[in-house]
C-alpha cells in the first residue's frame, strides 16, 4: 500500500493530512487540530463555518431528536385543526392535510407534500438518534453509521416542518374571515417539534460529528 | 471585526488551496485526501477537486423551473366554490384577494415567498453561473452571501403549495362552501423543486477559483 505515503504531502510544511480541513465553500485549506467547546472556527477567506463543537452536543441532539420524534407521532394521530361555520363543522389531521392533493388527482405531489412535512423530518430525527445515540455513550459507531448520517445531511433541505408550520398559519388568516378555526393538540405538538428542530440543528456542527465517528471507528 | 474585514476585502485572497496543495477536499466531511482519491474514507462520499459538469446541471434544473414557473401562473392554484358559485384563483389573484381582505401582512408574506423569491432566485442563479466564468465579476463575498441567501430561502417558496393543501383539506362544507387545489399547484411545485436542486449542484468553490486564477 504505497498510497498511505502522502499522509505528509505534496508540501512539507502542511503536515499530516489528519490535522487538515478543506472549505467546503471555498477550497481553503486550514490546519484545525483542535477546537474548544462553544468556540467556533470560520473559514479565513469566505467565513464559512468550519467547526463549532458545542459542549455535550451529542446528548443533547440525541434528546432533541427524540423529543421532536414524539411530538411528530402525537402530531399524526391527534386532531390538527378544526373548522366551524353556521353549524358546520369540518376537521383535519396532518394527514389530511397532506393528503388533499391525491383527491384532485394530484398523486404524486401528494406524496411529495406528505415526504417534506412527516417523513423526511421524522425519517432525520430517526437517523441522527442511530447515529448520535452511540456518540453521546462513548461507544463504536452504529453499523452504516456514516452512510445514515450522509443521507441524513443530504436530505435536510427537503425536511420543511418549519416552513409547512408558516403555511398553516398563512391559511388560517385565510380562513379567518369565513369560519372560526381551533387548533387542535397537533397543531401545538408540530410547533412544539418546529422550536425543537430549530435548537438541534444550534447543536449540530457536521464536521465535528464527521470527525468524531471516524475517531470512534478507529480506536 | 471592520479592520480583519477591510484586509480581506482587496486582493490578498492569498490563502493556499487543497486544488493547489495537490490535494482534494470533501464538501460532506471536509476530511483532506490526495488529488487522485475518488471517494472519501471518512464519510464515504464522491470526491471531486471542482464539479466540472456542475454548471451544465444549474442551468438545466434552471431553465426546468423557469419553464414550470410559467403554468404555475397561468393556471389557477384554488379552485373555491360556495354556494354553487365556482372561482378560480390564480398564485397572485390569492394575493390581490387577501389585500381586498386588508390582511397585508400575509399577502406580503405569499408574495414574497411565491413572487418575489422564486423570481429573485431564477436572475441570481443565473448571475452566479454567468460570474463564475468571468472574471471581472463582484467581489467573491458579495457572490457568496447571494449564494448563501438563495440556498438558505428557495424552500421557503413552498409555503404557497403546504397552504393550498390545508385550505383543500380544512375547507370541506360541501354546498356552502369547498376549496380545490387547481394544476398550478403541481407546476409550482415543480419550479420550486427544480430551482432547489438548480442551487444545489452550484459548486460554490467555483466563485473562489477566479481569484486564484488572478494570483497565479
Ligand atoms: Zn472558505
Ligand atoms: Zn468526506
Amino acid at each position: 500500500m504505497t498510497i498511505h505515503v502522502p499522509h505528509t504531502t505534496g508540501h512539507p510544511a502542511l503536515g499530516p493530512l489528519d490535522e487538515l480541513i478543506a472549505c467546503p465553500t471555498c477550497d481553503g485549506l486550514h490546519r484545525l487540530v483542535h477546537v474548544a467547546p462553544d468556540m467556533t472556527a470560520r473559514c479565513r477567506r469566505c467565513h464559512t463555518v468550519l467547526l463549532a463543537p458545542r459542549r455535550g452536543a451529542m446528548t443533547q441532539i440525541v434528546m432533541l431528536a427524540a423529543t421532536a420524534a414524539i411530538l411528530m407521532i402525537a402530531a399524526i394521530f391527534f386532531p390538527f385543526l378544526e373548522l366551524q361555520a353556521g353549524g358546520l363543522n369540518q376537521r383535519t389531521s396532518i394527514m389530511g392535510a397532506v393528503l388533499a392533493f391525491s383527491h384532485a388527482g394530484m398523486l404524486p405531489l401528494s406524496l411529495a407534500v406528505a415526504a417534506f412535512v412527516v417523513g423526511l423530518p421524522l425519517a432525520r430525527f430517526v437517523a441522527l438518534i442511530y447515529v448520535l445515540a452511540p456518540m453521546a455513550l462513548g461507544w463504536r459507531p452504529a453499523r452504516h453509521a456514516a452512510r445514515v448520517f450522509r443521507w441524513s445531511e443530504w436530505v435536510r433541505p427537503w425536511a420543511m416542518a418549519e416552513i409547512f408550520i408558516i403555511g398553516v398559519a398563512v391559511a388560517l388568516v385565510k380562513v379567518a374571515g369565513l369560519a372560526k378555526v381551533t387548533p387542535g393538540p397537533a397543531f401545538w405538538a408540530f410547533a412544539a417539534l418546529v422550536l425543537v428542530t430549530v435548537l438541534k440543528d444550534n447543536f449540530m456542527c457536521r464536521f465535528t460529528i464527521w470527525r468524531t465517528l471516524d475517531e470512534r471507528t478507529k480506536s | 471585526m471592520s479592520v480583519h474585514d477591510m484586509a480581506n476585502a482587496g486582493r490578498t485572497h492569498e490563502i493556499l488551496t487543497a486544488r493547489r496543495a495537490g490535494l482534494v477536499g470533501c464538501t460532506t466531511c471536509g476530511k483532506v485526501h490526495p488529488l487522485d482519491t475518488r471517494v472519501c474514507r471518512r464519510c464515504g462520499a464522491a470526491l471531486q477537486s471542482r464539479d466540472e459538469t456542475s454548471l451544465q446541471r444549474v442551468w438545466a434544473w434552471l431553465i426546468a423551473g423557469l419553464v414550470a414557473y410559467i403554468p404555475a401562473n397561468v393556471y389557477p392554484m384554488l379552485i373555491t366554490q360556495t354556494f354553487g358559485k365556482r372561482q378560480e384563483s390564480t398564485i397572485v389573484g390569492g394575493v390581490i384577494e387577501l389585500v381586498h381582505h386588508g390582511s397585508w401582512g400575509v399577502a406580503l408574506i405569499v408574495f414574497v415567498a411565491s413572487v418575489v423569491v422564486p423570481i429573485g432566485k431564477f436572475i441570481a442563479i443565473a448571475w452566479l453561473a454567468i460570474s463564475v466564468r468571468s472574471r471581472s465579476a463582484a467581489d467573491g463575498h458579495t457572490r457568496q452571501h447571494v449564494y448563501e441567501i438563495v440556498e438558505f430561502i428557495g424552500r421557503w417558496s413552498m409555503i404557497d403549495v403546504f397552504v393550498v393543501a390545508i385550505l383543500a383539506a380544512l375547507v370541506q362544507l360541501d354546498f356552502v362552501a369547498s376549496v380545490n387545489p387547481g394544476t398550478a399547484a403541481v407546476s409550482f411545485a415543480l419550479s420550486v423543486a427544480f430551482t432547489m436542486l438548480s442551487a444545489q449542484n452550484f459548486d460554490p468553490r467555483l466563485i473562489w477559483d477566479a481569484y486564484e486564477a488572478d494570483d497565479t
